[in-house]
């Protein structure tokens, strides 16, 4: 087991080859012991044969970060999710990709509907015939009065595509199967060989609203494996642009959450409200999804005194906006009503299942990137992890207003004692045979991204894991024994990516 | 009660002019039409093209930059020794033909008479319903498409709204470079919308792929499955060129 810290590059040697029981259980006992999964991916060698397969493992109490790798000889390794639930979707997806049989797997079927990247495939799909979304086996409740609501991929609204299956009795909803996939584009795929001139354009829209996260993680990937330091004025540039993108999102949900109680009030202001975030992003970088901002070596955009206090100038406005749209809702007991006890999902299932962000928060799970594994001005500057207990809608609404607020906090100091210097290094080539981890808490939750270059310094593996890619589950139990009319408010609590999770 | 009415004062009204007043206006980084000035050329130089992601910008004769496939990231004008290329804020960049999304150095954007001609127009001009599919879209184009319908835009003012169904929609309104795995999807829910129908398709990847050019798993947009009606450059265009798009197909500028 090889340590490391948070934007740090190990050589690929120095993670030892572990048997693949040694593996399990290192993993297992690690996770009984309170770490988290945060990656578990495969990855070719030079024989077709043999995949190996790396977990990353996170530490937060001890801010650290574990790599543990193991070798899969043929095409059958053994399932580490009986033991280690939060795995499960991880070994799909390394059985889609590399046409493994994870022998155990409870429900083992493909992640995201396409052909292996070997020759082998994992459910003996013959070699030539289309994949087709959705076509795998649904759980199925029979009995009177149990029926089946399909729902998508094309859902009612202005949305990415999925499809869901609920497993209903009357207005009861036993089970939810969410099966995605349709936004699948190969982006893992398309990395591998770079980084060339559109690896950073694919960090930038692997999930649309989370252009900032992804693209700090990516270029702190590129940092670490070419020893670069990135200027102190960068790094407060960079937290700036994340906290915009959290904020303007997170307002955007609660605009969401009231609309679909039909509390407009509270709807209509934050619709707008968000748009005024959104537009601070784009006073920084011209975008306002922050696409240019972040790049390897810093940022793509400085500031200057006047843009500052602009910046400092439309906070203000917007925040005294948001507060009074937002405690409308608190302060309206109907509205109130709507939300608590609605979609609960318990603290003991939420780390069972390895739940991430302000989902795993409302849990009562104290987990945030930016201070388990600060990296850039989040070493210096401290957010407040935002929890709160009950597990439920209004509970995920309520940290993301808590975390609003501390946003805003943290964009004020950083703004007001800017570093001065530049606010982009030069970049040099990557180190070869190394394995870079880089996490940072994007709005959703924790985005890590692992890159593994090979001996002339390119990427062999590039593996992303969004924040989606774990919560979908917890969308899933948190929909059981609900009314299926509180479909949709659950939903936008969580507002999970679905090109996040296909990639 | 009274506290949602002091709120209501305190938010006042916010809806933009636009297009009987002035746009809102855009951040002096924002990066809209480009322009090309030719004279500062070397001969044999192709900064530009070579640092483009999607192969937007091409030299032979002249620099042509094919908005349609443009990214808007700037790296080509980054890139060119001479600062030939620079990223205007004209905001007013969707055409009604694929061929007016190329920039030359000597044409001067999208031309704008962009409406519908004489029978769509009778039967769209004033109420235009349209189902949104996304077929790959990393979800800025949709959030963007969704901010017209939000108080400051109010798009329902136009006639023009989103509809649930296929079925009731007047034509649609596609993101995303098509994947594969909504490919059927996408065809399913064109064939479900009643004759005559349009198509206005946003972003980069929805006219060409965008990010997504050429891989296995998409399918480089719409264009080769069914005829467009409007092309909405940008990734993801600002929702004033979507909204400009739009009211210029319905002849309203």
């Amino acid at each position: 087991m090889v340590t490391l810290v948070n934007g740090q590059a190990v050589e690929l040697e120095a993670i030892a080859l572990l048997a693949p029981d040694a593996f399990q259980t290192i993993v297992a006992d690690a996770v009984e012991a309170g770490h988290r999964v945060a990656a578990l991916f495969g990855a070719a060698t030079r024989q077709p044969e043999i995949t190996q397969i790396f977990a990353v493992l996170v530490n937060a109490q001890r801010n650290r970060l574990h790599v543990v790798r193991t070798e899969v000889a043929g095409d059958r390794f053994p399932s580490l999710t009986p033991r280690c639930p939060q795995v499960h979707l991880f070994e799909r997806e390394l059985a889609e990709q590399f046409g493994l049989k994870p022998d155990g797997h409870p429900w083992f079927k493909p992640v995201r509907y396409h052909h292996s990247w070997t020759h082998r495939d994992a459910w003996d799909r013959p070699k030539d015939s289309p994949i087709l979304p959705g076509v795998c086996d649904f759980y199925r409740v029979e009995g009177e009065e149990v029926h089946e609501v399909a729902v998508g991929p094309v859902h009612a609204g202005v949305i990415e595509p999925g499809h869901f299956r609920f497993q209903c009795h009357g207005e009861q909803v036993f089970h939810l199967e969410i099966a995605l996939g349709y936004q699948h584009r190969g982006v893992e795929e398309a990395l591998i060989g770079g980084p060339n001139a559109r690896s950073i354009h694919y960090a930038e829209t692997l999930a649309g609203d989370t252009t900032v996260a992804h693209t700090i993680a990516y270029c702190r990937v590129l940092e670490a494996l070419s020893r670069c330091q990135k200027p102190a004025r960068a790094q407060a540039l960079r937290g700036v642009a994340l906290e915009l993108e959290r904020i303007a999102n997170h307002v955007g949900d609660l605009g969401a959450l009231a609309n679909d109680i039909g509390f407009l009030p509270t709807a209509s202001y934050c619709g707008r409200i968000r748009g005024d975030f959104l537009n601070m992003t784009a006073l920084l970088c011209g975008s306002r999804f922050g696409r240019g901002m972040v790049r390897p070596g810093g940022v793509g955009f400085d500031v200057d005194d006047a843009r500052v206090a602009k910046l400092l100038r439309l906070i203000d406005a917007a925040e005294k906006d948001t507060s009074v749209a937002v405690n409308l809702l608190w302060e309206t007991p109907s509205a109130m009503a709507r939300f608590e006890n609605i979609g609960r999902l318990p603290m003991r299932v939420a780390l069972e299942l390895g739940i991430v962000g302000p989902a795993a928060r409302a849990s009562g799970l104290p987990i945030d990137a930016r201070s388990d594994q600060p990296s850039g001005s989040y070493r210096f500057a401290h957010i407040p992890v935002s929890t709160y207990e009950t597990g439920d809608v209004f509970g995920r609404a309520y940290v993301r207003w808590l975390e609003i607020q501390h946003s805003i906090t943290f964009i004020r100091e950083q703004l007001r004692a800017i570093p001065s210097g530049s606010a982009r290094d030069r970049i040099g080539p990557l180190m070869p045979d190394r394995l870079a981890v880089s996490i940072d808490e994007g709005w959703r939750g924790e985005v890590c991204h692992v890159a593994i270059t090979d001996d002339q310094g390119r990427f062999s593996r590039y593996k992303i894991v969004d924040p989606s890619f774990r919560n979908w589950t917890g969308l899933a139990y948190a929909l059981r024994n609900q009314q299926i009319s509180d479909f949709p408010l659950c939903n936008k609590s969580f507002n999970l990516s679905y090109c996040g999770h296909d990639l | 009660m009274l506290s949602v009415l002091l709120a209501r004062l305190q938010q006042k009204h916010r809806t933009i002019k636009y297009p009987k007043g002035s746009p809102p206006e855009l951040p002096d980084r924002f990066r809209g039409r480009p322009s090309i000035d030719a004279a500062k050329c070397v001969t044999g130089c192709r900064a530009c093209a070579d640092a483009c992601p999607t192969g937007a910008v091409t030299v032979a004769d002249v620099v042509r930059i094919d908005m349609g496939k443009c990214l808007f990231c700037a790296d080509c004008q980054a890139a060119c020794p001479q600062s030939a290329i620079t990223f205007t804020t004209d905001h007013q960049l969707a055409a009604r033909c694929r061929s007016d999304l190329i920039v030359e150095p000597n044409r001067q954007g999208p031309p704008h008479e962009a409406a519908l001609d004489g029978d769509l127009m009778k039967i769209f001009g004033r109420s235009l319903k349209l189902r949104q599919v996304s077929a790959g879209g990393c979800n800025a184009c949709e959030a963007d498409i969704n901010v017209l319908g939000t108080v400051g835009w109010d798009l329902g003012r136009f006639g023009i709204q989103f509809v649930a169904s296929p079925r009731h929609a007047d034509g649609l309104l596609i993101t995303g470079p098509v994947t594969q795995n909504m490919r059927l999807g996408l065809e399913k829910t064109l064939r479900s919308v009643a004759e005559p129908k349009i198509v206005i398709v946003s972003g980069a990847c929805a006219i060409s792929g965008g990010p997504y050019i050429d891989h296995a798993q998409s399918n480089n947009g719409s264009g080769k499955y069914m005829p467009v009606n409007l092309f909405i450059p940008g990734c993801p265009p600002h929702p004033l060129t979507i909204l400009d798009g739009l009211l210029r197909l319905l002849g309203r500028i």
